[in-house]
């Protein structure tokens, strides 16, 4: 039988966006060559691997878990199998831009929980730090080794139709996906080795070691071989493959709140042998759920005592509590000016063009402008409260604008950004769609990104929403090391 | 730093999930031996019979009285095969070893989760045609072989710590329970007609019990050339070459204890010990005094024996374990020390299927 070869770049057509799989000087070659290898490949048996692949994501149990009334349904994080591709200078800048960024973050916090340099400066409004939600008094005055409060950080970035990148979110509490930017070189090396051969890829497995390494970093002074351990909140939480993931990849215990107890200040976990002693915990359970005796009484997910035994100094939590208010929607907005005050720098990535309604020039820009942009509410998270100016009707618009005018403070506007797109196999063959990336940041006494990130692609056609839980897929980034 | 770890610690939890997942699939391949060899026990007009004989062994009277359903052959096949709801039937097992392999995967291969992965998506797959004529004991055979790829893949890829003893242990102690199981069902079986008659239908019976126990060969081998249902029952019961005889595996289970005690230093064994020790004793008891009336009996207390062992492996090293507060191992010189639960003689239990406390406490989160 004769494989179709009908060339699945025909009908490609990625309009007046950024596509990221076009050929750019400093790319060696490899976009070219990438679109060449699929060609031949055809779109028949692309399809046909793209499914194989698939399934074996479900069967290893790559899988988030999706709960309805009555069932459980484990479900694939959606794999296309066409690579996005940053080269190497271009990976360089977002490298030192993420860093950056962690950089001004960590200094952030060190400052607002201890002196509050930035507030008596003027930088930032004292209201939008210490009357936020997520800040957490509990914290003033209490040192981290080495300044670090986000140990792991995920920045997501977007690129506009000039192929420029911008930050559109920081995540500093408990930010995932890194499996899935490892588990998707694998599944490309497995079933896509045509695709990959001869690239010179920057490797992606270190991140486990990487982890570990901080863990042990952060443990609690003169520990010669702390205890790690990974805090998951168990195996309902449609995070659990991840928190698998790097508990292997670290090497250590993935416990549930129940394994540990607080006794005397210290943390010890259940073990056949007896009470071990913990040192460091990548707890991936927000600050709420960490304590029922501190903070939400009725979490069945934390530790009585936790809270008691860090502020000893017995144990290190990463991410240190209180980091929510480093990564909410309006600090977000004050983030250049956050950069420049404590690194003297611009920010290497810039933010997306973001008014702050709390600020006067920027209300009324707002409000001149509301046909043109997306209005967003600072204190709410995943998407809700938002008006798209461009997608609103009359009354959605008026209903905007009232709110804006009895509170300026609780809103921020952006224009509408055209994301990037790269083509993506669909049912019609390959096809735009738009996404984006976001690299992840470990800190221990320094800063390591890992090569690429994860690139998350909205598969519905013209969607900008590339959440895994509204119709998402994800894409293998491949940084090319030269 | 360098240098290997030499042991890492195992928590109680996860001891317990692997000694639950691996007695679980256990438990779903001897189901698929006990429902193959019913089918074997099948004899024409007598159909419900030999299933209600499954029925007995298992303590389901009441479970299918429940449902509403009688003991015959088609309602008893679906109770084990098909209905999810069922805690003792195939479909209850799996899901719990998975559940119980999901909260394992940071210790287990790959390679075993994706296998019971996809063996357990085929079992929920089966179909009632399956269910009848000779398409029964190909299904039985596919269940048998996907515990088997377990046990090998298990065998070839599972790391040899703390972790894999409970595994083991899981896995013997079930074994054990349901070859006294699968040795009971002569008891609810009897042979009519004539004294002849009745000789060759208990020959036949024997021999598929041995057949379906994998001890056939095994037993031809070591038995006299004639049959003696006295032999049978010593073979099964006590032969130690004999992978699924009783005896092996409490032998093996003193073995894993042993050194969980030596090389990991749980002390807390010292207990365990001992009530495989009595286990063993009263193993040693002739054969021949138990036959032709006390077998039953003999075989109820050791089911009871083995489901109060299960108990005291649970209080001595799992969740429902209260550790003492001089046992902590930050000082390596955790003193020894006795618990509360070292005279523990759990309740008497005749159903260790039911009483298989399923491992399912993960929390939703909020």
């Amino acid at each position: 039988m004769q494989p179709n070869r009908v060339n699945p770049f025909t009908s490609y057509d990625p309009g007046a966006y950024y596509c990221e799989l076009t050929a750019r000087p400093g790319d060696g070659g490899s976009a070219a060559l990438v679109r060449k290898r699929i060609t031949t490949i055809g779109l028949d048996a692309l399809r046909l691997r793209a499914r194989a692949a698939e399934r074996d994501l479900f069967n290893l149990g790559i899988t988030f878990t999706v709960y309805s009334e009555a069932s459980a349904i484990d479900r694939i994080l959606p794999f296309d199998c066409v690579p996005r591709i940053i080269a190497a200078k271009e990976w360089a800048v977002l490298e030192r831009g993420v860093a950056q960024r962690v950089r001004a973050l960590n200094l952030f916090l060190a400052d607002i929980y201890n002196a509050r340099h930035i507030t008596r400066d003027g930088v930032i409004p004292p209201q939008l730090v210490y009357g936020n939600a997520n800040y957490r008094p509990e914290m003033e005055g209490f040192p981290v080794r080495f300044g670090t409060y986000v140990h792991i950080c995920g920045i997501d970035l977007v690129r506009d139709e000039h192929g420029a990148f911008s930050v559109l979110e920081d995540n500093a509490r408990t930010p995932s996906g890194v499996s899935y930017v490892v588990e998707n070189r694998h599944l490309m090396m497995r079933a896509f080795p045509d695709l990959v051969a001869g690239m010179k890829l920057r490797p992606v497995d270190d991140y486990g070691r990487r982890l570990r390494n901080a863990m042990d970093e952060i443990a609690p002074e003169g520990i010669d071989n702390p205890q790690v351990v990974l805090l998951s909140p168990g195996i309902y939480n449609s995070a659990y493959f991840e928190h698998v993931f790097l508990a292997r990849e670290m090497g250590v215990p993935l416990v549930e709140g129940a394994d540990l107890t607080v006794e005397d200040d210290k943390v010890w976990m259940r073990t056949t042998a007896g009470l071990r002693r913990v040192h460091t915990i990548y707890r991936r359970i927000a600050d709420d759920f960490l304590d029922p005796s501190v903070f939400r009484p009725d979490s069945m997910l934390g530790v009585h005592g936790l809270i008691g035994a860090w502020r000893r100094g017995n144990v290190t939590l990463a991410n240190a509590v209180g980091t929510g208010v480093a990564d909410d929607k309006a600090v977000y907005a004050y983030m250049p000016r956050i950069i420049k005050y404590y690194l003297d720098e611009d920010a290497i990535l810039p933010n997306v063009e973001t008014h702050i309604c709390g600020e006067p020039a920027g209300l009324a820009y707002t409000l001149a402008n509301l046909e043109k942009l997306v209005v967003k509410p600072v204190g709410e998270s995943g998407g809700y409260g938002i008006t798209v100016g461009p997608r609103a009707s009359r009354a959605e618009l008026d209903a905007a604008r009232a709110l804006l005018i009895a509170d300026p403070a609780n809103w921020i506007s952006q224009p509408m950004i055209s994301l990037s797109v790269a083509p993506t196999l669909t049912d019609a063959g390959l096809r735009p769609r738009h996404l984006d990336l976001r690299p992840f940041a470990i800190t221990g006494r320094e800063t390591w990104v890992l090569p690429g990130g994860l690139s998350r692609v909205a598969l519905k056609e013209g969607s900008l929403i590339v959440n895994s839980s509204q119709g998402g897929g994800s894409k293998d980034t491949w940084v090319l090391a030269e | 730093m360098i240098g290997l770890q030499r042991h890492t610690p195992l928590l109680t939890r996860d001891a317990e999930g692997l000694f639950w997942m691996a007695r679980y699939l256990e438990r779903v391949e001897n189901l698929a031996r006990l429902i193959d060899v019913t089918q074997t026990f099948e004899s024409p007009g007598r159909e419900a019979e030999s299933w209600g004989a499954l029925v007995a062994i298992m303590a389901d009277q009441a479970g299918l009285k429940e449902r509403g359903l009688a003991i015959d052959a088609a309602s008893v096949k679906h109770f084990y095969l098909l209905d999810p709801v069922n805690p003792t039937g195939i479909l209850a097992s799996i899901e719990a070893a998975r559940l119980n392999a999901r909260t394992l995967r940071p210790l287990i291969s790959t390679e075993m989760w994706m296998q019971l992965n996809v063996f357990h998506g085929d079992l929920l797959a089966i179909e009632p045609w399956e269910l009848d004529g000779d398409a029964l004991s190909r299904l039985c055979r596919r269940i048998k072989e996907g515990v088997q790829a377990h046990t090998g893949i298990t065998e070839g890829t599972f790391f040899r710590d703390q972790g894999w003893h409970f595994y083991e242990v899981g896995r013997l102690i079930e074994r054990a329970d349901q070859t006294t199981r699968l040795l009971d069902i002569k008891y609810h079986l009897l042979a009519r007609g004539t004294a002849e008659e009745r000789r060759v239908v208990e020959l036949t019976q024997w021999n598929a019990l041995l057949r379906a126990a994998a001890g056939y060969h095994g037993f031809r081998r070591v038995a006299q050339a004639g049959f003696v249902p006295a032999d049978v029952v010593a073979f099964l019961l006590g032969d130690t070459s004999f992978a699924r005889s009783v005896a092996l595996c409490v032998g093996q289970m003193e073995w894993h204890f042993s050194a969980l005690r030596s090389r990991y230093g749980l002390r807390d064994t010292a207990p365990v010990l001992e009530r495989i020790e009595d286990l063993r004793v009263a193993l040693g008891e002739p054969v021949l005094r138990l036959l032709p009336n006390g077998l039953h009996e003999f075989l109820d207390s050791m089911q009871r024996d083995l489901a109060s062992l299960g108990e005291l492996i649970g209080t001595m090293f799992f969740r429902d374990w209260r550790p003492l507060k001089k046992r902590r191992l930050e000082a390596p010189d955790a003193q020894p020390h006795s618990q509360d639960g070292q005279s523990h003689d759990g309740p008497p239990q005749n159903d260790p299927p039911q009483s298989g406390q399923s491992q399912s406490q993960g929390q939703r989160t909020p």
